[in-house]
């Protein structure tokens, strides 16, 4: 069945799904009950599920992480809710040392399968720590799956996978597609969530994206006089860099795209990677387009700030040696 | 009995044994064992006390890379463990030797952890006692969180987390209590307020009372004489009953003291008076204990001399199997960091004995 929603009607899906199909599913959140969430993603969940299936949390990070924890050592499955990308830092302590760690510290003993869905980047005009993209810090850390959908169809399958892994999983909604349209196809998950998938095919230039950019990557290779390859990488970790390799052996040329800043980002890793593994393929050095390295401007400044198809295009043409 | 929220008694330590050994009443909390149970009691902390002395021991002789002494703090750890049901579930610090032993946690276990041999040393699910935590006032919100699905489960299952004087400055500490109290949840927290946050004296960051911090949070706090074995037992059974009966967290305020050094690579002659420590030790939790035994007539002299040489015989096997412990396989490093398939780290794994590997063709042939 196939019906046409927006990013974050296919999120709500998902989540009913998971507390439909596992009754140790809780959803757990500032202001995710009654309200349904700033952003409404968990819209009418409260009603339906009831409050101890979609639990309103204290104004509190580390409370909500730490305490999910120990929900998830009793055996429950819970899908927590940091309202904002910059608000995830006081549960960085508990992600980090607990989180990540107990499963490697109890041999396995101890699964712990937290969902974190955290709505992160910019392009919305917000106030200060509102338009963060802070995914680099957690791909970073052993222990923790990431991934991040696009379109509303990876919404959906993905977030389902999220919640179905044993495995912590941080969970980056792009925030300023929520209200995206899209087809989605709830009967299948279509495409396996922990794989890099090619959502347009082309020759000369493979550009890797990943959340809020892949639909600007979309619009470079629409007016690119080239012929480009975008990926859509949907997991950030693990990163799926062979199915990258594969493509760039085909095109010989690679641009990668974040809204993050570069020093340290996803791109270099990226570029590290397929850098050695397709090092006589290559055509041409690897191009990033990223964010600044500057704390994310005041939103009169985030056009500037935020890669356009513009600078993909530029990029492109750097590659292309035009 | 029910927790006492009344202001009248606050300002003194529950206590019923004194330091001299006399059992005393107290109007609100009391206790009643079997003289076998205050002899078991008396077993499980010498033998607390002779895991830490031989933990220690062994460090100084390089057989643990660290050692953090709970010398002098017996009392609240055994005590509040014996309070325990069986399925109830601990969350500890890196210093609760004493609750880990008595969830049967096998010490060897706990060298592991201070040997390097392991990360987390025993199965927490196995014990119902959680791997010791070392960042400073993590496990509380994760105790919390447990509690929480208990009730969720509507189960009778409570939890006991534990945490120092130092770390009530902690936000974790803090957001615990907030969440605990905005759910109800069945969890005792215990504060051994040993007096040291290593060098700083508690007095430093503790304006009030500790156990008068939960009135700000909402559930009653009561201050226990730490070193009170049988005081302890009923402050913690009276709270895990008021847990499991629905009314939510109790604070309680276990008043000891860290006998030793905060682990073995610090040096307290830097920051207390030997008095101090000398003070403390005429509030001595086993030896109290131990008078009041033999002054009632339930132990006598072969008693206390058998468990002596049990523990000898004990500590003299817990040395030898450290000293042989196995080091582990370095490929085991790559082991559990995800519960499901990871091929990146897969093909890491597979390099790294490969590279392993290599050398000893090496070695072969040479």
């Amino acid at each position: 069945m196939t019906t046409e929603l927006t990013i974050a009607k296919a999120l709500n899906l998902a989540l009913r799904l998971a507390l439909e199909e596992d009754n140790k599913v809780l959803l757990f959140g500032e202001d995710i009950g009654k309200l349904g969430g700033v952003f409404r993603v968990t819209d009418g969940l409260h009603k339906d599920f009831g409050e101890h299936r979609v639990i309103d949390s204290p104004l509190a990070e580390s409370g909500i992480v730490g305490t999910a924890i120990g929900l998830a050592m009793r055996g429950f499955r819970p899908v927590l809710e940091i309202q904002f990308d910059g608000f995830v830092f006081p549960a960085f302590d508990q992600i980090i040392s607990q989180l990540a760690k107990v499963h490697r510290r109890t041999s396995g003993s101890v699964k712990l399968p937290i969902t974190i869905r955290i709505p992160y980047g910019g392009g919305i005009g917000a106030v200060e720590h509102h338009s963060e993209s802070p995914e680099t810090f957690f791909a970073h850390i052993p222990g923790l799956r990431v991934l991040t959908p696009s379109d509303p169809q990876s919404a959906y399958s993905c977030l389902l996978s999220a919640i179905r892994s044993d495995d912590p999983v941080i969970f980056f909604e792009p925030k300023r597609r929520y209200w995206d349209k899209g087809p989605v196809d709830h009967t299948q998950s279509s495409s396996d969530p922990w794989r890099a998938r090619i959502v347009r095919t082309g020759s000369d230039v493979t550009v890797v994206a990943y959340g809020p950019m892949v639909k600007t990557a979309l619009q470079a290779a629409d007016a690119s006089e080239y012929s480009l390859e975008v990926i859509d990488l949907q997991s950030l970790s693990p990163l799926d860099d062979r199915s990258i390799a594969d493509s760039v052996q085909r095109t010989g040329r690679l641009v990668i795209v974040h809204e993050a800043p570069g020093n340290l980002g996803l791109g270099a890793e990226i570029a590290a990677r397929i850098g050695r593994s397709c090092f006589y393929d290559l055509e041409a050095p690897i191009e990033r387009v990223t964010g600044y390295d500057v704390p994310y401007p005041p939103s009169k400044l985030e056009e500037h700030y935020l890669p356009d198809h513009d600078r993909i295009l530029v990029a492109v043409d750097s590659v292309m040696g035009a | 009995m029910p927790i006492d929220t009344e202001p009248h008694s606050r300002d003194l330590a529950v206590q019923l044994l004194t330091p001299e050994g006399e059992l005393v009443t107290h109007e609100s909390y009391s206790l009643d064992l079997t003289n076998a149970q205050y002899k078991s009691l008396y077993r499980e902390m010498v033998f607390v006390r002779r895991l830490d002395l031989e933990a220690t021991a062994l460090q100084r002789q390089g057989q643990l890379g660290l050692w953090a002494s709970s010398l002098g703090q017996e009392a609240a750890q055994v005590g509040s463990a014996f309070a325990l049901e069986k399925n109830d579930f601990a969350f500890l610090t890196y210093r609760e030797h004493g609750v880990a032993w008595m969830r049967g946690v096998d010490p060897k276990k706990i060298m592991e952890v201070y040997r390097g041999t392991s990360i987390g040393g025993w199965d927490p699910l196995e014990h119902r006692c959680n791997n010791y935590t070392i960042v400073i006032g993590n496990q509380v919100l994760n105790g919390v969180g447990y509690a929480m699905g208990c009730s969720l489960d509507q189960s009778s299952d409570a939890v006991i987390t534990y945490f120092g004087d130092g770390a009530t400055a902690q936000g974790d500490v803090n957001e615990g209590f907030v969440f605990a109290s905005t759910f109800d949840a069945p969890v005792v927290f215990f504060c051994q307020n040993n007096q040291w946050a290593i060098s700083q004296p508690s007095e430093k960051f503790v304006k009030t009372p500790i156990y008068r911090r939960a009135d700000g949070f909402g559930f009653p706090g009561v201050l226990v004489d730490g070193n009170d074995v049988l005081a302890v037992i009923a402050v913690t059974k009276a709270a895990l009953a008021r847990a499991r009966s629905g009314a939510g967290p109790t604070l309680i305020e276990a008043f000891t003291y860290r006998m030793a050094a905060h682990t073995t690579s610090d040096d307290p002659t830097r920051y207390r008076h030997e008095n101090e420590l000398q003070n403390w030790k005429l509030r001595d939790p086993i030896e109290r204990l131990k008078v009041m035994l033999a002054r009632h007539g339930i132990a006598d002299r072969g008693f206390f001399n058998a468990i002596e040489s049990e523990a000898d015989a004990w500590a003299e096997s817990l040395r030898n199997s450290v000293r042989s412990m196995p080091e582990p396989a370095p490929e085991s490093m790559f082991d559990d960091v995800y519960a499901e398939k990871n091929e990146v780290l897969d093909a890491q794994r597979a390099a790294f004995i490969e590279y392993h590997e290599g050398f000893a063709d090496s070695g072969a042939q040479s």
